[in-house]
C-alpha cells in the first residue's frame, strides 16, 4: 500500500463530473467557431471531434442518452436546406441535372425565384455548406447537454434569480415527461377498436396527454409548495417588492442597452453609457437580491483547473476561427461562386484539435455503478421469511 | 401532534361538505391509519395536516387544524414544511430534481440550512432509509419502492416530524412494500416520527398501525386502536374477518397473533380438504376444450437494452381466470402487452382457439382478445360517457346500448351526461372495462386493475371477472394484490426476471409462496386455505 501522497497528475485525473458551465463555455465557443466558417471539411472534423468528447466524457445518466437525437436532428437539417436549393432552384452554371416544371405561379415569378428546373452544383454546395454550418451550431449545444445536466447548470444560476431557476427547470422537465405520455397513450390508444381511425389521432392522444400533463404538473407545484419552495423566511414583504421592481427594473434597462447595441443611433450616441448603467444596475440588484436570499446550496459544483483548460479550449477555437477568417477568408469561406474545391490549412486544423483536447483534459467521469432493479434491499422487512418459491413449481 | 378540531370541509361547487365535525388527535410517535371508502375524504383530510387543503386545492374549511401546536390557518403549506412531509402514491410527480443525493438536499436548500449542517443530515438519511448505495442514480432509473423511500428520506432531512403518506405502497409489488413499511416503521420507532398514513390495502398496514382514523362516508371520523374498530367491518383485512368470524379475543389484526390463536382451528380443519371447498363461489364455465383459450408459446419481448420476456409459455384456459404475479418489472406487464397485439413481440408464437395471432395485426388481434392496461383512463378521451359508448357500440358493430349495459352490470348509475375525467378510480376503470367488454371477446387481459379501488370496488370487479369466466372467456389478471388474487383466481402464473418461474392451481401456487400468500393461508400454514369465505364454509360442512 502506498504511503505517498497522490501526484498531483493522479489527482486531477480522478473520476468527477465537471461544473456545468465549463461544458457550456466550451460547447458555446465551439458553437461560435461553428458560425464562422462554411467550410464542410472543417465542420465536418469539428462535428466528429465533438461526437468523439460526448462519447468519452458523458456521464452514464438519462440526460446524457439524448446526444444521438440531436445528431439525427443535425442531419435533418441538412437534408432540408440541400432539398430547399433544389426546389427553389439558385442558378449557376454548373447544371447537374433538369427537373421540368411547367411554370411557377405569379407570387414566385414575382418574387424573382424559381421553381424546379435546372439545378446547378453550386446551388446545391451552397445549400450544403449552409446546412452543415446550422447543424453544427445544434450539435454543439446538444453536446453540452449531454455533458452537463441542465437541471444543475440552472442550479448555479446567482441566488437572486434561483426562484425563476426553478421554473424553468420546472419548464424543462415538462417536455421529456410529455414525449413518454405521447407514447404511452399511443400505445393505449391501440388497445381500443374505433371507427375514427387517424383523422382523430390528435384529439385521441393529444386530450388525454394534456390532461396528464396539466395533472402532473399540479402535483408538483403541490409538492414543491408542501417542501417550502418559494418560502419568505424572515424577510418582510416590503423587503421582498424592492427587491424584485429593482431586478425588473435592471432588466428593462439591459433590453434598452441591448437595443442601443444593435441599432448605435438610437440613444445619440449615449448607448455605451446606458449599457454601462444597466450592467451596473443588474450587478447592484443582483447582489442584493442574493444576500437577503434565505436558500442555501448543497454541495455547489467546484471550479478547478480543469474546468479552466475545458472552457479555454472552447474560447480558443472561438478565437482561433475569427483569427483564421481574417487571415485567410477563401478557407474559412470557400467560394460557391465559381465552386472549389474546400481545403483545410494545418492552422484551420490545429483550431479543431483545440477544440477535441477536453476529451483527455476533463477527468473521466465516475460510471455509477449499475444496480440491477430490485437488488437486495438493506432494510430488513418486518416478516423475513425464508423463500420457499422452489416449492411452488 | 396533529389535532383536529370541529373540522369542516367543502369544496366549491360541492352539495355536501366531505368532512363535517371531524375532530382527533394524533399523538407524538403514533403511527396513525386512516381508512375509508374512495371519496370518503381520506386525501382532503390528509391534505389538511400542513394547510394544502384549502390553501391549495380551494374550498373552505371551518374548525381548526393545529400541527406542533401550529394553526394551519396562519402558516401556508411552505411556511411548515420544516415540520410536515408529504407523499403521494407516485414519487415521481413530485421529484425536483434527479439525483438521489440533490433530491434529498432539496427541501433543505428551501429551508436555508447551512451547507455542512446538510451535508451530515444527507449522510444520515441516506443511512436511516437504507439507500446509501443509490446516492449518484438518477431518480429514474429506480425501483417504485426505492423512488418511495427516496420520497420518504427527502422530507425527512428537511426536518420533518410528521410524514403525511397517501397510499404510499398502492403501486408496489409486496416485496417493495414491505420495505416501504419498514422504513417507516423504522423511524417511528427509533426517531418517535409521526406517520399519518392512508391505505385501501388494510392488510398491509393494519397491524403496525397504533390508530385507526376511519371515515364513516358521510363526513365523519370514528377513531381508536384498530383491533375494536375493525371488528365487524367489511374493509378489514382477512385476519381480522377470521378472528371475528371464529369469535377471537382479542382480535387479531396480525398473522402473528392470528397464528397463535390457530392451533386449535388448524386441528378442526385438518381432515378437511381444500379442494371440496373452491374459493371462486361462481360455477366456472364447463370447459369445452382448453383449445378454446389463449395458448402461446416461447414468447420474447426485447427492449434492446432489457429482455423483458425470456420465452414464456403460458396458457389461458377459456373459462377460467389466472393471475400473473411478479415483483415490479418481472415482465408481467410486457407479456400482456404482447398477447393484446399492440406491444412489442420479439419471438414465439401465440393463438386464440384455432386462429394463429402471432403475425396478426393489432385490429385482428382486438377481435379475439382484449386488454385495459395499468393507466386505463388512457383509453378515454371524450367529453361524456355517454359518447364513450356510443363510440364503443358503433366500434364493436354492436346494437347500441349494450356497452351502457355492460357499464350498469359493472357499476350502476353513473351518468350519461358526466365527463369521464371526473369520475372516481373504480368508475373509470368501470368504464373502460365496459368498453372493452363490448363485442365478447374470448380471451380479456386485465393489467393492475385494482390499484386505487376500495373494498366495494374490488368486489364488484371480482364478480365481473367471474362473470367473464362463467360466459367462458378466458381472463388473465396481473396484479400485486395477493388477497384479490386469492379470491378471484382458478390457476397462478409467477413470473421473476421474465420467466415463468411456477405454474398451477391458484391452491398451489399462492399457498405455498413466501411472498404471494394471502393472510388466512399464512395462518393455517402448512394446510392450503387461502380465504375466510372457503374456511367458514369448510367449517360449516364439518359441523353439520
Amino acid at each position: 500500500m502506498s504511503r505517498h501522497p497522490a501526484t498531483p497528475l493522479r489527482r486531477y485525473l480522478r473520476p468527477r463530473q465537471l461544473h456545468p458551465g465549463a461544458w457550456w463555455i466550451w460547447a458555446l465557443g465551439l458553437a461560435v467557431a461553428c458560425t464562422s466558417t462554411t467550410n464542410p471539411v472543417l465542420l465536418a472534423l469539428l462535428i466528429a471531434l465533438i461526437a468523439l468528447v460526448v462519447v468519452l466524457r458523458r456521464p452514464e445518466a438519462p440526460w446524457a442518452m439524448s446526444f444521438g437525437m440531436y445528431l439525427w436532428l443535425g442531419v435533418f437539417i441538412v437534408v432540408m436546406r440541400t432539398v430547399f436549393r433544389i426546389v427553389f432552384s439558385g442558378d449557376g452554371p454548373t447544371v447537374l441535372f433538369t427537373i421540368p416544371f411547367p411554370e411557377p405561379p405569379e407570387w414566385i415569378a414575382e418574387a424573382g425565384g424559381t421553381l424546379f428546373g435546372p439545378v446547378s452544383a453550386e446551388a446545391l454546395a451552397s445549400g450544403l455548406y449552409d446546412g452543415m454550418r446550422l447543424a453544427a451550431m445544434v450539435i454543439c449545444i446538444g453536446a453540452a447537454n449531454s455533458l452537463a445536466n441542465p437541471k444543475r447548470l440552472l442550479a448555479a444560476v446567482p441566488p437572486a434569480l434561483y426562484e425563476l431557476g426553478s421554473v424553468v427547470v420546472v419548464a424543462v422537465s415538462v417536455f421529456p415527461q410529455l414525449a413518454e405520455s405521447v407514447v404511452r397513450v399511443t400505445r393505449a390508444r391501440r388497445l381500443r377498436a374505433d371507427q375514427s381511425g387517424r383523422r382523430h389521432w390528435l384529439r385521441t392522444v393529444m386530450m388525454p396527454v394534456f390532461v396528464d400533463a396539466l395533472d402532473r404538473s399540479i402535483a408538483l407545484a403541490a409538492s414543491m409548495d408542501s417542501r417550502g419552495y418559494g418560502r419568505r423566511g424572515n424577510q418582510s414583504r416590503a423587503a421582498r417588492r424592492v427587491t424584485s421592481l429593482l431586478l425588473l427594473g435592471a432588466l428593462l434597462l439591459l433590453c434598452a442597452a441591448a437595443y442601443g447595441l444593435f441599432d448605435p443611433g438610437a440613444f445619440g450616441g449615449s448607448g455605451r453609457w446606458l449599457l454601462g448603467l444597466a450592467l451596473a444596475a443588474a450587478g447592484l440588484s443582483t447582489a442584493l437580491a442574493g444576500r437577503r436570499s434565505v436558500h442555501t446550496r448543497y454541495r455547489p459544483g467546484r471550479w478547478h483547473l480543469a474546468e479552466t483548460l475545458v472552457a479555454a479550449c472552447g474560447v480558443a477555437t472561438a478565437v482561433g476561427f475569427s483569427r483564421l477568417a481574417a487571415a485567410d477568408p477563401g478557407l474559412v469561406f470557400p467560394s460557391v461562386h465559381p465552386l472549389e474545391w474546400p481545403t483545410a490549412s494545418p492552422a484551420a486544423l490545429a483550431c479543431c484539435l483545440v477544440a477535441a483536447l477536453p476529451a483527455v483534459l476533463a477527468p473521466p467521469t465516475q460510471a455509477p455503478a449499475r444496480v440491477v432493479e430490485h437488488a437486495a434491499s438493506p432494510v430488513p422487512t418486518p416478516r423475513a421469511r425464508s423463500l420457499r418459491m422452489g416449492e411452488a413449481s | 401532534m396533529i389535532e383536529f378540531e370541529r373540522v369542516g370541509v367543502r369544496y366549491h361547487d360541492a352539495p355536501t361538505p366531505v368532512l363535517r365535525e371531524v375532530s382527533f388527535v394524533v399523538d407524538e410517535g403514533e403511527f396513525a391509519l386512516v381508512a375509508g371508502r374512495t371519496g370518503a375524504g381520506k386525501s382532503t383530510l390528509l391534505g389538511a395536516v400542513n394547510g394544502h387543503v384549502p390553501q391549495f386545492t380551494g374550498g373552505t374549511l371551518v374548525g381548526h387544524v393545529r400541527i406542533a401546536g401550529r394553526d394551519t390557518r396562519d402558516h401556508a403549506p411552505r411556511e411548515l414544511a420544516h415540520l410536515v412531509g408529504r407523499v403521494g402514491q407516485n414519487p415521481l410527480e413530485g421529484f425536483v430534481t434527479d439525483t438521489v443525493e440533490r433530491e434529498l438536499a432539496y427541501g433543505m436548500e428551501q429551508l436555508g440550512t447551512a451547507p455542512r449542517r446538510m451535508r451530515t443530515r444527507v449522510e444520515e438519511t441516506l443511512d436511516l432509509l437504507g439507500i446509501a448505495d443509490l446516492r449518484d442514480r438518477p431518480l429514474l432509473t429506480l425501483s417504485g419502492g426505492q423512488q418511495q423511500r427516496v420520497a420518504i428520506g427527502a422530507v425527512l432531512a428537511a426536518g420533518a416530524r410528521v410524514l403525511v403518506l397517501d397510499e404510499p405502497t398502492s403501486a408496489l409489488d409486496p416485496t417493495s412494500a414491505e420495505e416501504v413499511l419498514a422504513a417507516l416503521l423504522r423511524l417511528v420507532h427509533d426517531l418517535g416520527t409521526t406517520v399519518l398514513i392512508a391505505e385501501h390495502r388494510l392488510e398491509r398496514v393494519a397491524e403496525y398501525a397504533d390508530r385507526l382514523v376511519l371515515l364513516t362516508g358521510d363526513g365523519g371520523v370514528r377513531n381508536g386502536a384498530p383491533a375494536t374498530l375493525l371488528a365487524g367491518m367489511e374493509i378489514a383485512p382477512p385476519v381480522v374477518q377470521l378472528g371475528a368470524a371464529l369469535g377471537w379475543r382479542p382480535l387479531p389484526v396480525s398473522v402473528r397473533q392470528a397464528r397463535r390463536l390457530a392451533p386449535g382451528l388448524r386441528a378442526r380443519l385438518a381432515g378437511a380438504d381444500p379442494d371440496q371447498h373452491p374459493v371462486p363461489e361462481e360455477p366456472a364455465a364447463s370447459l369445452p376444450g382448453t383449445s378454446d383459450g389463449l395458448l402461446a408459446r416461447r414468447i420474447e419481448v426485447d427492449y434492446g437494452t432489457v429482455l423483458a420476456v425470456r420465452g414464456v409459455d403460458v396458457e389461458l384456459p377459456a373459462g377460467r381466470v389466472t393471475v400473473l404475479l411478479g415483483r415490479n418489472g418481472s415482465g408481467k406487464s410486457s407479456l400482456l402487452w404482447a398477447l393484446s397485439g399492440a406491444g412489442r413481440i420479439d419471438g414465439g408464437e401465440f393463438r386464440v382457439g384455432d386462429t394463429d395471432l402471432t403475425r396478426a395485426g393489432v385490429t385482428e388481434v382486438r377481435d379475439h382478445v382484449r386488454m385495459v392496461p395499468q393507466n386505463a383512463a388512457d383509453l378515454l378521451y371524450l367529453d361524456t360517457v355517454a359518447a364513450e359508448c356510443a363510440t364503443a357500440d358503433r366500434a364493436a358493430a354492436q346494437r347500441p346500448g349494450t356497452c351502457r349495459a355492460i357499464l350498469d352490470a359493472l357499476a350502476a348509475g353513473i351518468p350519461g351526461g358526466r365527463n369521464p375525467r371526473d369520475l372516481s378510480e373504480g368508475q373509470k376503470l368501470a368504464l373502460v372495462l365496459a368498453i372493452q367488454l363490448t363485442g365478447n371477446p374470448r380471451v380479456v387481459l386485465l393489467d393492475e386493475p385494482t390499484r386505487g379501488l376500495d373494498y366495494l370496488a374490488k368486489e364488484s370487479l371480482r364478480r365481473t371477472v367471474r362473470g367473464l369466466a362463467a360466459a367462458g372467456s378466458a381472463v388473465c389478471l396481473a396484479t400485486h394484490d395477493v388477497e384479490f388474487a386469492a379470491q378471484v383466481a382458478d390457476r397462478a402464473v409467477v413470473m421473476a426476471s421474465g420467466e415463468v418461474i411456477a405454474v398451477g392451481s391458484s391452491r398451489e401456487v399462492l399457498a405455498s409462496s413466501a411472498i404471494f400468500s394471502p393472510q388466512v393461508a399464512r395462518v393455517l400454514a402448512p394446510a392450503e386455505w387461502l380465504t375466510v369465505g372457503q374456511v367458514v364454509r369448510a367449517l360449516k360442512a364439518i359441523g353439520g
